[in-house]
């Protein structure tokens, strides 16, 4: 477009072809805005900006984006949590599995009766060297056995034979002697027994029962 | 005829809020069940190791369709 002193004039109107790629000419609707729309900064004390503390204004937060953001982590540490616990879950069932699998377990010699006088006790090992068990003549014509790990944190439990008492020393559980049921302190579940045969002057060791109540 | 809008932020936030209650209550479940899971296994009651670990399994299944969902919702925001 010329005018009449034959100088080019720019079109006045913003959309004008002619206009376009000058600088500062680019109608306000062509590029979308900087920030999302939704990206607003109020602090947590819901104050306006001018009222919030200058180190606040020089480093605005997006405080609604933060709990956003924050919740979803969150909510995937949970995930992972669930993840955590279900192979927890399959754990226990492998070893239960694994427990099925190894079958009965074998008879063994634990000591003759004479070894062991009324009311005394005898500490040995079943069914593998590194599960000791107690052996405990409570009169004349009975015995008894647990496996002598107790079942808070595996701690050698101590027969006191005379108060009727098992007792751990560690957190001081204390078991019925008679049943290897708990009495006092944080253990829930009793002793596992060990199953004991006769054959003739010999004790054995047939099993272990472990038990919830 | 539905509108299939993407969610505000703010809906979002519930969204999430909501989500993360629920995924907070299943994995509390999911600690319960896994205590008293242990707790019969070594009292050598083997009866409710695979129902136990199932139901972990179902817990985690639904967590998990819960993260995906809010994955889902943050593509399709504008």
């Amino acid at each position: 477009m010329s005018s009449e002193d034959g100088r080019d004039r720019v079109d006045v109107r913003i959309d004008s072809p002619a206009r376009e790629g000058l600088t500062g000419t680019t109608p306000a609707n062509v590029y979308g805005p900087l920030h999302d729309p939704e990206q607003v900064t109020i602090a947590p004390d819901g104050r306006p900006m001018h009222a919030q503390p200058a180190w606040r204004t020089d480093f605005p937060i997006d405080w609604p984006q933060d709990h956003y953001v924050e919740r979803r982590e969150f909510m995937k540490f949970m995930v992972l949590t669930s993840l955590a616990f279900t192979v927890g879950q399959f754990w226990i069932a492998a070893q239960n599995w694994w427990r099925r699998r190894r079958g009965a377990l074998p008879i063994v010699p634990v000591a003759s009766v004479a070894d062991v006088p009324v009311g005394g006790t005898l500490l040995f090992s079943y069914p593998t060297e590194h599960d000791p068990c107690v052996l405990i003549r409570t009169a004349e014509r009975t015995f008894i056995a647990y496996s002598q790990k107790c079942t808070h944190l595996s701690c050698a439990v101590v027969p006191h034979v005379e108060a009727g008492v098992i007792r751990c020393p560690c957190h001081d559980g204390l078991f019925e002697l008679a049943s290897g049921r708990p009495l006092a302190g944080p253990p829930r579940r009793p002793l596992s027994r060990v199953r004991l045969a006769f054959n003739g002057d010999q004790i054995l060791a047939s099993g272990v029962e472990e038990r919830t109540v | 005829m539905s509108v299939n809008r993407p969610f505000t932020r703010a809906q979002r936030t519930t969204i999430v809020s909501g989500m993360l209650a629920f995924v907070v209550i299943i994995v509390v479940l999911q600690l319960y069940l896994l205590t008293a899971t242990m707790n019969a296994y070594l009292g050598g009651d083997e009866s409710l190791v695979w129902p136990a670990a199932a139901a972990s399994l179902v817990c985690l299944l639904l967590n998990a369709g819960l993260l995906r969902y809010l994955y889902k919702i943050e593509r399709t925001r504008q």
